[in-house]
Order: C-alpha cells, then sequence, then structure tokens
C-alpha cells in the first residue's frame, strides 16, 4: 500500500459520499445518507492514511519532509481538512444536507490533484527556502483557513437556495436547516477562517521574513491573500450594518471563496513570476 | 455580534466624527482596497519605464504613470486609502471605547433582572425542594462555571446573578489597535529601514551595499567578509543548500563568523544578511594540476554505506561490497561537459562487478555531480556512487571561486509589526471564540415547592449560551423535573437542530 493509491482510493470515497449526500438529499431517503457518513470517515481515514504514508516515504527516499511542500500536497490537506470539518460539522448539527453541498468541494479538491496535468504528485526535495518550520506552519494554518471558507460557500449556497422559500415540511427545502441556523454557521465558519487565514498570512511573512529580509512584499499572492483577507474583513464587518444578513452576507461569502480560489490558482495565470514557493533570486 | 449594540448612537453628534466612526465606511474602504489592490497584480509593478511603453503604447504609459500606477502600493492615493482606515479605526474605536469600558471596568457588574425575566429562551421548572436547600447546590454549580457570583435575597426567594469574560469584551479593541500597530510598523521600516543586496566574492569583504530601489550604495560602519560558499545539490540536480560562512569585521577584528543558509540569516546591529543568491567569478584562477592525493567517498546504493578512501593519480582500487574498482587516470582544468563547464575536474574509470567500465567525472565544484551523472549515463548500473568526500581540504582553495549574493536588510519595525501579529491573532481569538456570559437563576417559593427559572445573555454567541443555558438547567433541575409554565418553543427548536 503506498500513498498513491490510499489517496486514490480516497478520492473515490469522497466522490460516493458526495453523490450520496445529494441521493439522499434529492430523494429523501434516509440510507444513503447514513452511509454518505460512513463514507466521509472512511475517506478521512484514507486521506489521513495517504498524508502519512507520503511522509514517511518521503524519508525512505532520503528527502524527508512534512507532506505540505507542493501544490499536490497542499490540496491533498485542504481536502482532508474540508472532511475533517464537515464531519465535525454533521456531528453537532445532525443534518445531512450540508455534506450535498461541502463534500463535492472535497471530491473536486482530490480530483483536481490527482488528476491536472499540472499537477506532479512526485515526491520531491525541497528547495533551500522551503526549509522552514514557518513554512509548515504557514501552510497547514492557510488551508485550514481556506477549508473553513470552502465550507462557508457551501453553506452560502444552501441559504441563497434556502431563503427563497418557506421550505414547507416534508419538501427537498424543508430538509435543509432553517436560514437562521446556515446564516449563523456561516458566520462561524467565517471567524474560524479568518482567524486561520490571519494567522497564515503572519507565518507567511515571518517565514519571507527569515528567507528573505522582508516581511512584505506586494508580490501577487500575497497581495491576493491580503484581497481575501479584505472581502473576509468586510463581511464580518458588513454583518453589523442594518439590512445586511443573510443573502448580502451570502454573496460576499461567494465572492471571498471565489478570491480564495483565485489566490491559490488564478495567480499563477497572472503576469509576473511568483510560484509556488519559487525563490526570489 | 450583538447588532442592537451597534448603530451609531455616538456622543458626538459631529458629522465629520460620526463620518469617520460608522462602519459603513470602514465597509466602503475594505471593499475599495481590495479592488484597487488587485489592480497591481495584473500591471507588474516597479518595471522599466521601457517594458512599459512596449506593453501599453505612450498613452496608457501616461496615463498609468501620472496614476502611480506602476509603483501602485506606494502611491499617494492607496497611501490615503490606508491613512483613511486608520482614522476610521482610531475614530471609531474611540467612539465605543467608553462604552466598553464602563462595562469592563465597572466596580460592581450590573444585572438587569428585567431584562433577564423576560428573556425568550429562559427555563423554568418547579422543583420539590425549598429554596434554602437549593441556594448552596445553585452556588456551588456557578462557582464552577463563571468567575463572578452575586446573590441576592427576593421577598419570595433568591436571584442569583453569575458571569464570566467581562473582559472579553476589550477582543475588538485588541484587534483594531493591532492593524494601527502593524501600520505604525510598516511606516517605521520605510522611513528608518533600507533594503540593499551586495555580492562578495569567496574571500573578500565589503562595507557597502547597493540600495535595491534607488541603487545608491550605503556604508554599514562594518566589513562583512565572505570566508566561503557551498552550494549542494540533491541526486536529481535540484539545489539542496546554500551555504556562505560569513564574517563581521569591525575595526579591523573579527566580531562575529557564522554560516548562513536561506531562512538562517546572520543578524548584527539591526542589520540582517541573508543568503539570496550565488555566482561564479568569471576571472577564474584554476587549478593547474591535480592534487596527489584526494579523499574520495564511494556510496553504495544497495547499503547505504559510505566508505572514504584516499587515492592517488593512477593508484587502482578496490571498492568494499564487491562493488567494483576505481582508478583516476586523468584531471583536467575546465572539464566541458555538454556545454556546462564544469571548472577543474578529475577523470576515472569504475570497472563495475559486471566488467563494463565507465568514465566518472569529479568536479572540484560540483561534489555531488556523480549522482546525477549515474541517472544520465545508461551504461552504469549505478549500485556506487563517488564523490569527493571534503571539498574544502583541498589544497588549492581558489579552484573553486564562488561569489554569493546576499541580500542585506535593515527594518527597526519588525518588532513593531510582530506585536501586531501577535496583538491580532490573541485579539482574534478573544473577539471570535469568547464573549461575555451572563447568567440569572431566580428561585420563587411556591408552597413547599419552589419555581426555579434559569436564563442566559451574551455579548456574542447567542446560540452558545442558550445550549449553555439548558445544559445548566438541566444539571440544576435534573432532566426529570417537569417543565412548567410554557414549553419553551425555540429552546426545543434549537436543540432538535443540534442533536
Ligand atoms: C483592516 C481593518 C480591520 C480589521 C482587521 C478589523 C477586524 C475586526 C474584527 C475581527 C472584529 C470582530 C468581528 C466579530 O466579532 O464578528 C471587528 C469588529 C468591529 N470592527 Fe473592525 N476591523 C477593521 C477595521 C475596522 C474599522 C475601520 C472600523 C470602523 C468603523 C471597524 C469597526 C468595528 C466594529 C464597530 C466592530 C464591532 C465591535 C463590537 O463587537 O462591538 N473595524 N473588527
Amino acid at each position: 500500500m503506498n500513498s498513491s493509491l490510499t489517496l486514490s482510493i480516497t478520492t473515490f470515497l469522497y466522490g460516493f459520499s458526495a453523490f450520496l449526500y445529494l441521493i439522499a438529499l434529492v430523494f429523501k431517503w434516509r440510507t444513503p445518507g447514513v452511509l454518505a457518513t460512513g463514507f466521509v470517515f472512511a475517506g478521512l481515514i484514507g486521506n489521513t492514511a495517504g498524508i502519512a504514508l507520503r511522509w514517511a516515504e518521503s524519508y525512505q527516499m532520503g528527502i524527508g519532509h512534512a507532506p505540505l511542500s507542493n501544490l499536490y500536497e497542499s490540496l491533498v490537506f485542504f481536502a482532508w481538512t474540508i472532511a475533517l470539518l464537515y464531519l465535525f460539522i454533521e456531528r453537532r448539527y445532525g443534518n445531512r444536507v450540508i455534506g450535498a453541498f461541502t463534500m463535492p468541494l472535497a471530491f473536486l479538491t482530490m480530483a483536481y490533484a490527482s488528476l491536472s496535468p499540472n499537477i506532479s504528485d512526485r515526491i520531491q526535495p525541497l528547495l533551500p527556502a522551503l526549509k522552514s518550520n514557518w513554512l509548515i506552519a504557514h501552510v497547514i494554518t492557510c488551508f485550514i483557513g481556506y477549508a473553513a471558507f470552502a465550507i462557508a460557500f457551501g453553506l452560502s449556497i444552501m441559504y441563497l437556495i434556502r431563503h427563497r422559500e418557506p421550505g414547507r415540511n416534508g419538501s427537498v427545502l424543508g430538509r435543509f436547516p432553517e436560514p437562521r441556523v446556515i446564516d449563523d454557521l456561516t458566520h462561524r465558519m467565517i471567524m474560524f477562517g479568518f482567524l486561520f487565514l490571519s494567522v497564515g498570512i503572519i507565518t507567511g511573512a515571518v517565514w519571507a521574513n527569515s528567507a528573505w529580509g522582508r516581511y512584505w512584499g506586494w508580490d501577487p499572492k500575497e497581495t491576493w491573500s491580503l484581497i481575501t483577507w479584505f472581502i473576509y474583513a468586510t463581511l464580518l464587518h458588513a454583518k453589523m450594518m442594518r439590512g445586511w444578513h443573510g443573502r448580502r452576507i451570502a454573496y460576499l461569502s461567494l465572492i471571498g471563496f471565489a478570491a480564495v480560489l483565485f489566490t491559490y490558482f488564478g495567480v499563477n495565470l497572472l503576469p509576473g513570476l511568483h510560484s509556488y514557493g519559487a525563490m526570489g533570486q | 455580534m450583538d447588532n442592537k449594540e451597534i448603530p451609531g448612537d455616538s456622543p458626538h453628534p459631529n458629522g465629520l466624527w460620526s463620518f469617520f466612526a460608522s462602519v459603513k465606511l470602514s465597509v466602503v474602504l475594505l471593499l475599495t482596497l481590495a479592488a484597487t489592490s488587485v489592480i497591481g497584480t495584473l500591471i507588474p509593478q516597479n518595471e522599466t519605464p521601457e517594458n512599459y511603453r512596449r506593453a501599453f503604447g505612450e498613452f496608457y504609459y501616461r496615463l498609468f504613470e501620472t496614476l502611480d500606477i506602476f509603483d501602485m502600493y506606494h502611491s499617494w492615493w492607496f497611501q490615503l486609502l490606508l491613512l483613511l482606515l486608520t482614522v476610521n479605526i482610531i475614530v471609531c474605536s474611540l467612539d465605543r471605547l467608553a462604552a466598553t469600558w464602563k462595562i469592563v471596568f465597572a466596580k460592581q457588574p450590573r444585572f438587569n433582572l428585567n431584562r433577564f425575566r423576560s428573556d425568550k429562551h429562559k427555563i423554568s421548572r418547579e422543583v420539590p425542594q425549598a429554596p434554602e436547600e437549593l441556594r448552596p447546590v445553585i452556588e456551588d454549580l456557578l462557582a464552577k462555571k463563571f468567575t463572578y457570583r452575586r446573590t441576592a435575597e427576593t421577598a419570595e426567594g433568591f436571584v442569583f446573578f453569575a458571569e464570566k469574560w467581562r473582559w472579553t469584551r476589550l477582543g475588538v479593541y485588541v484587534v483594531h489597535a493591532s492593524v494601527i500597530i502593524l501600520l505604525i510598523g510598516g511606516l517605521l521600516g520605510s522611513i528608518f529601514g533600507f533594503e540593499g543586496y551586495v555580492n562578495i566574492p569567496e574571500g573578500e569583504m565589503t562595507n557597502t551595499v547597493n540600495l535595491r530601489n534607488s541603487g545608491k550604495t550605503i556604508q554599514l560602519g562594518f566589513d562583512i567578509r565572505c570566508e566561503n560558499f557551498n552550494v549542494s545539490f540533491y541526486p536529481s540536480g535540484m539545489p539542496k543548500e546554500y551555504r556562505s560562512r560569513l564574517s563581521i569585521i569591525e575595526n579591523g577584528a573579527t566580531v562575529l563568523q557564522k554560516d548562513i543558509l536561506v531562512n538562517h540569516p546572520l543578524r548584527f546591529k539591526g542589520i540582517n544578511i541573508f543568503q539570496s543568491s550565488y555566482g561564479q567569478l568569471p576571472a577564474e584562477i584554476s587549478m593547474t594540476a591535480a592534487p596527489e592525493e584526494i579523499t574520495l567517498s564511494f556510496t553504495s546504493k544497495e547499503t547505504g554505506m559510505v566508505y572514504n578512501k584516499t587515492v592517488r593519480s593512477g593508484e587502482r582500487i578496490v571498492i568494499p561490497e564487491d562493488l567494483g574498482e576505481f582508478v583516476i587516470n586523468d584531471f583536467q582544468k575546465t572539464y566541458d561537459f555538454r556545454g556546462r563547464a564544469l571548472g577543474p575536474t578529475l577523470i576515472g574509470t569504475l570497472v563495475q562487478k559486471n566488467g563494463a567500465t565507465v568514465e566518472v567525472l569529479l568536479p572540484f565544484k560540483f561534489p555531488g555531480f556523480d549522482r546525477m551523472g549515474a541517472i544520465i549515463d545508461p551504461q552504469r548500473d549505478d549500485a556506487v556512487l563517488i564523490s569527493i568526500d571534503d571539498v574544502s581540504s583541498l589544497p588549492d582553495q581558489q579552484a573553486k571561486r564562488f561569489y554569493t549574493g546576499l541580500q542585506v536588510t535593515k527594518d527597526p519595525g519588525v518588532w513593531v509589526v510582530y506585536t501586531g501579529f501577535v496583538l491580532m491573532i490573541i485579539g482574534c481569538v478573544i473577539a471570535f471564540f469568547m464573549s461575555h456570559q451572563r447568567l440569572c437563576v431566580e428561585v420563587v417559593r411556591r408552597g413547599r415547592q419552589c419555581l426555579v427559572t434559569v436564563s442566559g445573555s451574551a455579548n456574542k454567541n447567542k446560540l452558545g449560551m442558550h445550549r449553555k443555558v439548558e445544559t445548566i438547567a438541566d444539571h440544576l433541575l435534573g432532566t426529570a423535573g417537569e417543565p412548567l409554565a410554557a414549553p419553551v418553543p425555540t429552546g426545543q427548536n434549537i436543540k432538535k437542530e443540534d442533536q
């Protein structure tokens, strides 16, 4: 059993769970939902094992390092965090509808990581600039933040679907949590994400300062993470203004997540030099 | 977040003050900052005018130039936005701080009994004990869960108040202060700091660096000498480590010596020296002859064992583990490897176990070269890798003269910024996850029994507080106690959601 295989299986398990959550939602069946939870569990175990194996394999190759050093590894960790946070929410809120909106994200992340031709899943040795504990802290915290924002994104879509109709008992919408509860949970996820994004930006700045002697250089990746941070800060404050509940907050959360995605994937398309962990030589 | 507490009940009716105290302004400013920041990521910053002219044409070049788009994060208008945000945060915080301060530092916390009584989520039950019996039980429980407690006697029984984490109301002020501190730190750095670079050949020293932005030169007040520079590679050819041994020389005496690596800079008198790049000197003094003897290391791929052997030119040696035989048979001052100059190189022949002979290159500058070669050469069975063991012990140091590229910076604001970082994290944790929680338990005599009502309030996370009230009620009254009065509709609702 190696990490590659384990992680491929994980992709399928997340895929099944997402599919079953959707089936359970649309056909109002219970069993697929319960099964889906089982798949998330199994997927999470596989995901954890995959990360651990990859870590061990890097040591066997003599280039041991935490499996958080490139795009592939960070996506795997991202999926892991989404699944873990989701399970936690499912336990606490006892509602599987949320799974239909968040587990597809975990699945897509894993699928993208494994299938995209631009992403190499080879275990590579670390470039000198990447040998830093601050970098590890940076990747972990950023991705916990991104995962929380991903779940907030799923919740906001739920909110936008749900708030239109009163949600009669027995209808599909009636199975959604109440808008008030979705809104509250979204806000919690965003606070959680905002904290971790802040810590992520901070550890990134400390890393940059120890590697290049400057904590902030306005390079596109840094700038985009700051843009994301501004958007979510806006959201936190907008919530305090009259009339900024529910729907508008949900839209802001969608915009925020778009910024997250752009920070992560879009920046490489911009003119300029930054790629993941490029060394500023 | 308590939305009711927000709308501007400012004590200053002044128009300008309330303009700057408004959350609406901060929403506008934050969104504007987000939107304008995008520009600088779409248009590469600080390139040469010729590049911009070529990319945008004369008209747009002029337009963008006028708007400072090519260095927008330092432009007057971007800085103005930051300044407005700063004023906004300060005014807004001052505006609210007085009220918060009063709550947080009140000698005796105030409790509004009527507000608790009219709480929609209160839980009431009748229990078979007398109020006096209940008193110690309630007080014990509250003592476990709250830091401040007060008991008052009423005509028909008791009221117990308890609360904790009043100070957490200050959390948001810490966050806002941290933003200001960060901006101040950044300002300090840009006024009193510099960012420079310098290349120093091995064995040489300098006391000046060039500034990145202006191209000016500045004096450091001490000398930096590069004793030596080393780069090592992974088998795949990727760089593994850059290492410069630097000495700091003040008034002719070496006061500090340190190896710097990427991520491990040297700091001296507020000046930071970072490993940033390296290169080879163009006019290189080369090694003229092979050293008489040299220590080579032989690494067995299979067992991972490393054997060091001292070898003389022309002398045939047997590698342990039956890995073959090796002999050095040539030396070249510069070896041309597929168009790449390897510099002084020993050339040896490895006779493998299977009888095949392969040529092995041992360039002094790239001690790990054979690892790469092993991958390239299909003839090799790849069982043993050979490298020059310790390049630095070679007689002729000048053979591999590199220069090290150093980033030299000074930023007296960095500790201010780091303080801001720490405060921001602490402040966010407090603001997001802790709230000022108040609880009220009222016990009213009803003949031989009594009616107990639990209610609570918090300035944030109200759902969480309802849940807490429920647990406390369950704890106090036992789940067996008959629910009294109207069933608690909203409370149950929440329960259902939370199952
Ligand atoms: C980059 C700038 C800013 C950051 C990072 C920031 C951050 C925060 C955070 C994390 C909270 C807590 C939110 C919550 O509990 O949901 C908060 C609350 C608040 N912020 Fe800001 N803020 C910023 C700028 C401003 C500005 C310019 C104003 C000016 C009006 C402002 C006014 C407020 C107010 C009134 C609150 C609510 C305080 C309360 O709970 O009573 N913030 N801010």
